[in-house]
Formats: structure tokens, C-alpha cells, sequence
């Protein structure tokens, strides 16, 4: 049997140095009954992933995947039930005091909701020098340092003294772009931040996050669902089923060839904007949904609904270098 | 008008204008659409949040609710071929006979179209029973097994003696189309009936959608924001901007064929999953605020090809080819001049 524990998260993406990656992490959430704890809710379960210094790993997967949980656990916004993370070759799981806080300056969130996410009796300016107070970064004039940072998100000064009822959807996530942005960040997890949006402003949203990257050299977690965007956005992509990647490896290649059963349906149940390729293009279609993550199946998760299920899926399969830097957890495709 | 050859309409809808009369103003919320749908077609309505998609489908059987009133147009409904029903002159009463039995709806939430309290299989006979095609709840609750069945829900006879809670969104959404199709409808809304589900789910619900669609020769009006629905399911669709359809194509031309620098744009701006894409472009500003609308054309300060007529006139709606309309000054002869 292999150890999930022999893969090692710096091999992951050969040719690329990890600025964060996890090992084995894992995250379970107890569910209670009357008096005992019923169960467990594993919604991180072994996950070894890496994220290459200056680019885009696109996590997606389904509603219950645990996506959101992963993002959060590395930033230990939630603590891991086991497992490591490493944030730039350091143990994030020893971080204390003055260390961990300059993590939390370093290694950023922005979330999906930008109604929710904005302190409704803040103006954009506090929002904006909250977290450089908080972190006593020093700032120069700070009404000229917010100026600049509006200017940066497409945003200006008229707009430092508004609060966040004014402003749009897509206004508004800017104003945490902008936001995050004062810590001068080097990782920055993206939760979805563009599912709120309309198509048009999503467009804005999605190259505003590239032309930051590509200025200040950050590195992205990019969590989605949406398949269109996650491809527009990731240099490698991971997929998860129920709390495991399934299938991780090159974006291009990912997409172009996928090799997990439950890749190629996803892929394949996305409707495509153009009505000539939808026409041709062959279908896969899952039967069922998935199970509930409190009692997920034994082996390969997905093997209840997989079209290839045999009878060796009742093991797990161990995730394996298919092709250089393409991983696949998959029994059917790896043999043996 | 534009109607496609040997159309059989359904419904049709002429210079339909709708308000919401807010504290803030009145919102223009549907600004004269016009349009048909042909019987036994997939007829789309697609655009952004707010730009009265929903709020045209819902005027369809007057479901307009206060602060919200229909202030002109006509609506017209083909029960069959031939026979005409003015629904904006029909009785409360009347019209009630027609909405959830000849037109249904089926929403986005499916959580709120259940009634938490009751069985599955209650809801489904109860909407029977309103239409008077089961006398008793008992005789419509065992009907109802087969209605599930027909909507592919697993274990039928389990899942009847359900409570909402008891069911997964996809389940709920089964449900709710099974309740919406108790009454062989003619017509079946479908107003984001996936955006709540995730895209295994939203593909088998659509799948079902078109094969019940298939076996019944109902005609179904999609309500969609997802480009990528619009080019897998429908036949015809309409692109909506601001209270206004401008533009109107069969699918096929329309993707290959834009003509309305908005649809361009939006074209443009859906990220595709099956291509490589280097540079998204993104539609400058943000959706206008309907209560002070542009004046002219609604897409004006958005658009990259504006003349000056845009600012001041409405464009008018311009035939391109076969059932293809556009309302933009781009095409019309005034404006080719000015533009070229």
C-alpha cells in the first residue's frame, strides 16, 4: 500500500520553487449528537497540494468538496485536525506571536461575498487603513497612500469617503482588493471572488487580478467552481471530490486532457458558450449526487458514481505521477 | 416583428412596458419588448443581473406584484393554434386557470417554492387538485409517485412521503419541476432553474428539462445569465440589456454572428472552459441605474462604438438576415452613415 505520506509536495510541480504547500493536511469537523460526537465531517482529508512562488493554482470542485476548507485551513484561519503546511520553506503550524502576524500580513484572503465581507459603518479610507494600523505598517500620508491603492483597483479619491452601500458589486471588490493589497501580500487566497458578479464586471475583476500578479509577483490559490474562470485564471490546477484531489497537474493539460473519471465529467457537464461546439462535443453524464462527506464511501470516494468503478476502487488509490507534473488519483488510470 | 417561418406562437408580447413605482423613483423596469415564442420551441431570455429578464417572464401571467405594475403593451396567449387570449384583459379568476396549470414557472430557489411542512407528494397533489385533475389529495398523492418517477428522482416511493428538508437542492429542484408539470403544461418558465446546483447536477436537470420538453411538446421559456446554457439548450434567444431586448437570433447565428456591440461584449467577456483564452475583455462601467436610464440607446455610455445619435434617439429595430433584429444605430441607415 502507499502512504499518502511518501508524496512530497515540493516534487509536486517540478521545475517550480512552492512558495506554500501542505502535506497530508487534513481537516475534520465533529458533528454532535444528543451527548457524544456522532461523527466527523471530513471535509480536508489528506490533502498534499503545492503552490508554485508567482503563480495561479486553480482549486476547483463541487459545493461540499472541502475547496473553501482548504483555503482557510492554510491560512490557519482554521486549525488542521493533522497534517503540515509550510509557507515559504517555514512550519506555518509553529508560527506564534510577532511570527504569526507577520504570516497573516503575508498570506492574504478575499472572499466571494463583497456585501459581506465590508464593515457597512466603515468608510473605503478606514476599511482600507484598518489592517495597516493593525499591523503598524508604515505608510507615508495615508490619505496619498489609499489614493494610490484606489487608483491601482480602478477606483479614485472621490470614492475614499464613501461607505460600501454606495458602490456596486464589483466596486466593492475592489475596495478588498485594495484592501489586502496595503499588507502588501505575497500569497493571497481567492474564495470564489468573482461568483457574486455579473459576466461583464467578472471580466474587469479577473484582469485586475492578473495585472497584479504579474506587477507584484503574488502568488494565488484560486478557488471556484466555475471551470471557465478557473482555466482563464490557474497555471496548474487542482481538482477535489469530497476532501481529496483527484487530479492535479499543468492547467493546459488539465483541460486539454483530463484523466480522472470525475474530471472528464465535470468538464464535460459544463454548458460551453458556443452552440457549434456544444452540438459535437461527446457527453458524460454523472448519475446521482455525491454522498455526504459524514459518510463518505470507502476507497475512491467517487467510485459510487464513476462509470469505470471495479472492484479494486473499494482501496484508495494513491495519487500518481502520470505524466511530468500530471497526478491522478485514479485506479483505472494508473493500472496495476 | 420578427417571427421565424412557419412559427405556431404561443405567447407574444408586444411593447410590454412594466414600473416599479419605489421611494427612490420609478424604476423603467421593462422598457417596450416585443417578442414571440413559437410553440414547442426552447425560447431563451438572456442578460445581467437587473436587466428584466424575470420580471418580463413573470408579466407573462400578470405575476407583477405592488410596487411593480405593467403600464402598457399587449400579451397575448395561443392556448392552440388559433385561438387567442388577451391575458392583460382575463380575469383574476381566469387567469388563475391558466397560470400553474396551462403556464408554470419553475424558479431558481427550490427551497422556496416548497412549502416546509408538507410531503413532497402532498405538494405535488395539492397542485393537481387546484386544477381540478384529481378530486382528493390521496388519489393525487399516489399520482404523484409517477410524476416522480417521470422527473427521475430516486426511490419515488420513498422520496413522496419526503419533507423538503429531508432532500438534497438537486432533489428539491426534481420536486419542483414535478409539481410545475402535474398539469401538462403548454408553456413552462424556467426562470435560472440551475444556478442554485452545482454543474454535475444543473446538467442532469437540464437534460430532464429537454426530455420532458421532448416527450410532452411542451414549449419551454428559459431565464438564464449563463451564455454557455443559452448555447447548449435553447433554439432562439433574446438578449436583454437595461429593460430592452437588443437583440434576437436563433442560437446558432447568434453566437457565430453578434451584431449588438453588447452581445460582442459579453461574447467576449465568459471566460471558456474548452478554449485557451489570453486576454478577457471586460465591458468598461457597470449596468445603469433604471431609474434615470441613458437617454437613446440604454448601452450608450458603454459602448465602444457609440455615435451621437446613440445619446439622443432610441436606436430602432433593424432585421438582419433571417429572424435576426438588432436595435442598434450600427445598422440602420442613418447610422452606417454616420458611423462609416
Amino acid at each position: 500500500m502507499v502512504e499518502a505520506l511518501a508524496l512530497d509536495p515540493r516534487r509536486l510541480i517540478r521545475g517550480e520553487e512552492p512558495l506554500v504547500y501542505t502535506i497530508d493536511l487534513k481537516k475534520y469537523f465533529p458533528v454532535k449528537g444528543l451527548i457524544f460526537t456522532k461523527g466527523y465531517v471530513k471535509a480536508v482529508d489528506g490533502v498534499t497540494i503545492a503552490v508554485p512562488r508567482g503563480k495561479t493554482l486553480g482549486l476547483v470542485g463541487e459545493s461540499g468538496s472541502g475547496k473553501t476548507t482548504l483555503g482557510r485551513v492554510i491560512l490557519r484561519l482554521e486549525e488542521p485536525t493533522s497534517g503540515k503546511i509550510f509557507f515559504d520553506g517555514r512550519d506555518v503550524l509553529k508560527f506564534k506571536g510577532e511570527e504569526l502576524r507577520r504570516f497573516r500580513r503575508r498570506a492574504q484572503i478575499i472572499f466571494q461575498d463583497p456585501y459581506g465581507s465590508l464593515n457597512p459603518r466603515m468608510t473605503v479610507f478606514d476599511l482600507i487603513m484598518e489592517p495597516v494600523r493593525v499591523h503598524k505598517i508604515r505608510v507615508g500620508d495615508p490619505q496619498e497612500f489609499v489614493a494610490r491603492l484606489l487608483e491601482k483597483v480602478g477606483l479614485n479619491e472621490t470614492h475614499m469617503f464613501r461607505y460600501p452601500h454606495e458602490f456596486s458589486g464589483g466596486q466593492r471588490q475592489r475596495i478588498a482588493i485594495a484592501r489586502v493589497l496595503a499588507l502588501n501580500p505575497e500569497f493571497i487566497v481567492l474564495d470564489e471572488p468573482t461568483s457574486a458578479l455579473d459576466v461583464s464586471v467578472q471580466a474587469q475583476i479577473l484582469n485586475l487580478l492578473k495585472d497584479l500578479q504579474r506587477e507584484r509577483g503574488l502568488t494565488y490559490l484560486f478557488i471556484s467552481h466555475d471551470l471557465g474562470v478557473v482555466r482563464y485564471m490557474s497555471d496548474y490546477i487542482a481538482v477535489m471530490y469530497l476532501g481529496k484531489i483527484v487530479e492535479m497537474g499543468p492547467a493546459e493539460e488539465v483541460f486539454e486532457k483530463p484523466l480522472h473519471p470525475y474530471t472528464q465529467a465535470l468538464l464535460s457537464a459544463i454548458p460551453v458558450p458556443d452552440p457549434e461546439v456544444a452540438s459535437r462535443r461527446k457527453r458524460m453524464r454523472l448519475q446521482g449526487e455525491p454522498p455526504s462527506p459524514l459518510n463518505p464511501p470507502r476507497g475512491c470516494r467517487f467510485r459510487t458514481r464513476c462509470p469505470l468503478a471495479f472492484s479494486k476502487c473499494t482501496e484508495e488509490p494513491p495519487l500518481e505521477e502520470v505524466e511530468r507534473n500530471h497526478w491522478v488519483a485514479c485506479w483505472a488510470v494508473s493500472g496495476s | 416583428m420578427v417571427v421565424p417561418e412557419g412559427c405556431d406562437p404561443i405567447i407574444e408580447v408586444r411593447d410590454l412596458k412594466v414600473n416599479f413605482y419605489t421611494y427612490a423613483g420609478v424604476v423603467k423596469a421593462i422598457d417596450g419588448v416585443t417578442f414571440t415564442i413559437c410553440r414547442g420551441e426552447t425560447y431563451c431570455l438572456v442578460g445581467e443581473t437587473g436587466c428584466g429578464k424575470s420580471v418580463t417572464s413573470k408579466a407573462l401571467t400578470r405575476l407583477i406584484q405592488p410596487p411593480g405594475r405593467i403600464e402598457g403593451g399587449e400579451i397575448y396567449y395561443y392556448p392552440e393554434p388559433g385561438k387567442r387570449v388577451d391575458i392583460l384583459k382575463l380575469s383574476e379568476k381566469e387567469l388563475r386557470r391558466i397560470r400553474g396549470s396551462e403556464i408554470t414557472y419553475v424558479y431558481q430557489d427550490p427551497s422556496a417554492a416548497l412549502d416546509p411542512l408538507y410531503t413532497i407528494g402532498y405538494q405535488v397533489a395539492e397542485t393537481m387538485k387546484a386544477h381540478g385533475l384529481v378530486s382528493r389529495i390521496k388519489e393525487g398523492v399516489r399520482r404523484a409517485v409517477d410524476i416522480l418517477r417521470t422527473v427521475a428522482m430516486p426511490d419515488p416511493e420513498v422520496r413522496v412521503r419526503s419533507y423538503p428538508h429531508e432532500l438534497s437542492g438537486g432533489m428539491k429542484q426534481r420536486s419542483v419541476i414535478g409539481m410545475a408539470i402535474a398539469n401538462r403544461p403548454k408553456l413552462l418558465i424556467a426562470d435560472e432553474p440551475t444556478t442554485a446546483l452545482d454543474v454535475t447536477i444543473q446538467a442532469q436537470i437540464m437534460d430532464l428539462l429537454l426530455e420532458l420538453k421532448r416527450k410532452t411538446g411542451m414549449t419551454l421559456l428559459l431565464i438564464t445569465h449563463n451564455l454557455g446554457l443559452v448555447a447548449e439548450y435553447c433554439d432562439r434567444a433574446a438578449v436583454m440589456y437595461a429593460g430592452r431586448i437588443v437583440e434576437e437570433a436563433p442560437v446558432r447565428e447568434l453566437f457565430k454572428n453578434p451584431l449588438h456591440p453588447y452581445t460582442q461584449a459579453l461574447l467576449k467577456a465568459v471566460p471558456n472552459p474548452l478554449a485557451r483564452m489570453d486576454k478577457l475583455e471586460s465591458i468598461p462601467g457597470s449596468v445603469p441605474d433604471l431609474i434615470r436610464p441613458p437617454r437613446g440607446c440604454r448601452f450608450h455610455p458603454r459602448c465602444p462604438l457609440r455615435m451621437d445619435v446613440c445619446s439622443r434617439e432610441r436606436p430602432p429595430e433593424v432585421l438582419r438576415g433571417r429572424g435576426h433584429r438588432v436595435a442598434c444605430w450600427l445598422y440602420t441607415d442613418e447610422g452606417g452613415v454616420a458611423g462609416g
